[in-house]
């Protein structure tokens, strides 16, 4: 069976006033319907850019690389120029939870007028479908007296209530494929628990297939079926959720779990993986990360090495300098 | 180290629904009552439901919200400054000397200013600096400090990363040495290793400086780790407080209960202890009488349940409060 959506070796560059910036360098991905891909890494890895990617919503000074495919559906989402291509991506086919949710709401139009307006260009309902399948959705994500905040404005909800007003609106189209940036930051761990459930509970309904990117690995644990880890534009590592929390074998992935606070050690201080994150407008040659890998071999640290993903354990994939140095 | 920096004294703020202009107004009932005491030097902790009225507190306490009633002070080392009846000569000292980090730091940031501008700004505005060259300096200063690439200062914030942002809005609240921080969510989009630096940062800060923080957040082991007292909130009422460490070994509250045993593990043999929480969500509109939480108590008392108890901390332990009711039926 072909993946819902495959990624295959896409860079994505963005021209500035201080040169060409790689932000995503050579990423290959898949999501089958009905899972759930999770991707974690360093802030300004390239998480939030290769999803956009996927709805053509980066910027104007984007550049991709000629070769690069993006395959949703049996069709290339990077070859679609037309108005009406791009609109079954955004929003049809495709839904993205963004990570500022204020960056989603216009300020000045109520979150329900939103919603509504958003059901109506893509299904084939009224109006009063529209609304009451968005107040349904807006219970569903936890939000009291959801027939009063659908007639708030986005500064009116607090933060949390906010992205998860967000979540309804992306759920409520129910697309193929959903991109969920950050989706839970700012909801408590009992109210994520329930968000989260809803998730996992449409995809099975509708074998929804998701991207989920977060840096909490707790959560990660509880919806992802397989993890990429990225770290400065690539993917260092990926395989099935349980492996790579277990059994990582890269010096990022491993460094990124020890940085994690431990509840039940408060003496433990917090271990932030040393070193000075590189500037992507000159991003190590070799190996992404070793300028701060606590053991480079010889090779690496001379940045001789290439890199590029090795299956290590069937489904477990490393970056192969690293499997042959360490 | 037992001076007070803040006193929240019997603070309520509310705000008006209206379904359109013809009917009723209601009130959102935001942030019910609040007494805290906020040291000197600490590190405070606020958690608590979505919506329970955190940012509405900490926005309360540095004047950038009206409050109902109640009264706010803010004590200086040589004047004490009452938010609720503050002139404006006041008010513009008070804001050098206090800064928020927003919850959301993609409406925070003007897009049409560098960054560099952005972070500038507090020391321009306040006249803090003296030439354009001590105001870079500083700008690079604490930038680095944040972890932000130097080389990008002239960009505009549209081009960065949410986690960069985010640092570019704490690297803007600390560029001016204030004394007191309101941190909202300040670390939530950060991977835990940046995260780490962070703290790590705000804590060397703490030490260094004095500087006292009011730290909103839903990271209860980041909060575990930072915080020297937690308040824990749901829907506008504080239901307990206490030093950090007691909390988490030990809480009271029915609530702080289950979101305690709701912390995503890593582990996936370890999820099955979560205390779920059934039954609506409550609204700050239409508040349950007596107990807040009691339509979503996992053991209500009788008393309880039929909304005839009245909501309050009391000391349990030392400098361990938790609602009376509550300490009261279980
Ligand atoms: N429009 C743009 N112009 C130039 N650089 C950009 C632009 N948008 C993003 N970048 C850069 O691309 C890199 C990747 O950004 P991206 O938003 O994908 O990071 P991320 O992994 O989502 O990080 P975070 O966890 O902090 O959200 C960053 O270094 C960012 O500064
Ligand atoms: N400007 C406003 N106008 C109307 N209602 C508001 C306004 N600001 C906040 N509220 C309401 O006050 C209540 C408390 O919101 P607040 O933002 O303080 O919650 P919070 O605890 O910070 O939640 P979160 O964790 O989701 O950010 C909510 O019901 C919210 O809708
Ligand atoms: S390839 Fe070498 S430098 Fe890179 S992470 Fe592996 S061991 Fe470290
Ligand atoms: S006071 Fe009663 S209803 Fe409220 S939390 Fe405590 S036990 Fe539950
Ligand atoms: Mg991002
Ligand atoms: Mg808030």
């Amino acid at each position: 069976m072909s993946h819902l959506l495959e990624v295959k070796n896409l860079d994505v560059k963005f021209d500035t006033d201080e040169g060409r910036i790689t932000a995503v360098e050579n990423i290959s991905l898949s999501v089958d319907q009905g899972e759930v891909l999770g991707i974690v890494g360093e802030s300004g890895s390239g998480k939030s850019v290769t999803a956009k990617s996927i709805m053509q919503l980066n910027p104007g000074n984007t550049s991709y690389n000629e070769d690069a495919e993006i395959i949703l559906d049996n069709e290339n989402v990077l070859k679609f120029t037309s108005k009406q291509d791009l609109k079954k991506i955004r929003g049809g086919k495709v839904s993205m939870i963004f990570q500022e949710p204020m960056a989603s709401f216009a300020p000045a139009i109520k979150i329900g007028v939103q919603m509504v307006e958003q059901l109506l260009i893509h299904k084939n309902i009224n109006k009063d479908e529209a609304k009451s399948i968005s107040i349904n959705m807006l219970k569903r994500v936890g939000i009291a007296d959801a027939e009063k905040r659908f007639n708030q404005y986005a500064f009116e909800l607090s933060g949390g209530m906010r992205q998860r007003a967000m979540i309804a609106m992306a759920l409520s189209t129910m697309p193929k494929l959903l991109l969920a940036d950050e989706p839970t930051t700012a909801l408590d761990v009992t109210i994520q628990a329930q968000v989260i459930n809803l998730i996992k509970d449409i995809i099975k309904e509708y074998q929804m297939g998701v991207i989920f990117i977060t840096h909490d690995l707790g959560v990660i644990a509880q919806v992802a079926d397989h993890v990429a880890v990225m770290y400065l534009g690539s993917v260092v590592e990926k395989g099935p959720v349980n492996e790579i929390l277990k059994n990582p074998k890269h010096p990022y992935t491993k460094g990124l779990l020890e940085a994690l606070p431990d509840i039940n050690n408060l003496d433990e201080p917090l271990k932030p993986i040393p070193g000075n994150i590189p500037s992507p407008l000159d991003r190590p040659t070799g190996c992404v990360f070793r300028t701060r890998c606590p053991n480079p071999c010889e090779n690496c640290r001379d940045g001789n090495t290439e890199m590029g993903l090795i299956e290590v354990e069937p489904g477990h994939w490393v970056d192969q300098c690293c499997i042959n140095c360490g | 180290m037992s001076e007070n920096l803040i006193s929240v004294n019997n603070v309520s703020v509310n705000f008006d629904y209206q379904e359109n202009f013809i009917s009723k107004k209601q009130k959102i009932h935001a942030v019910n009552n609040i007494n805290i005491k906020i040291k000197k030097g600490s590190f405070f902790g606020l958690v608590g439901e979505s919506g329970s009225g955190k940012t509405t507190l900490g926005r309360a306490i540095l004047g950038a919200n009206k409050i109902s009633s109640g009264n706010v002070i803010f004590h200086d080392d040589e004047k004490d400054y009452d938010l609720t009846n503050i002139n404006k000569q006041d008010l513009k000292e008070y804001r050098k000397k206090a800064q928020l980090i927003f919850q959301d730091p993609y409406a925070a940031l003007s897009p049409r200013m560098t960054v560099r501008d952005i972070i500038a700004e507090p020391l321009e505005v306040m006249r803090i600096t003296n030439s354009r060259q001590e105001t870079d300096d500083r700008v690079r200063d604490i930038a680095s400090k944040c972890r932000l690439n130097l080389e990008h200062l002239r960009r505009f914030p549209h081009a960065f990363s949410g986690g960069q942002r985010q640092r570019i809005s704490i690297a803007r609240a600390l560029v001016s040495n204030p004394k007191f921080i309101v941190a909202d969510e300040s670390v939530a989009a950060l991977d835990v290793s940046i995260q780490a630096d962070i703290l790590n940062l705000l804590k060397q800060l703490q030490n260094e400086l004095d500087l006292t923080y009011l730290f909103i957040s839903h990271d209860l082991s980041v909060v575990a780790h930072v915080c020297d007292i937690v308040a824990v909130m749901y829907l506008g009422h504080i239901v307990e407080m206490a030093p950090s460490r007691k909390l988490f070994k030990n809480p009271k509250h029915s609530y702080t209960k289950a979101l305690l045993s709701s912390i995503p593990s890593i582990d996936p043999e370890n999820k099955s202890k979560a205390i779920e929480l059934k039954g609506e969500i409550p609204s700050a509109l239409n508040p349950p009488s007596g107990c807040v939480f009691r339509t979503r108590c996992p053991n209500p008392c009788d008393n309880c349940r039929n909304g005839k108890t009245k909501m309050g901390l009391i000391e349990v332990e030392p400098e361990h409060w938790v609602d009376q009711c509550c300490a009261n039926c279980s």
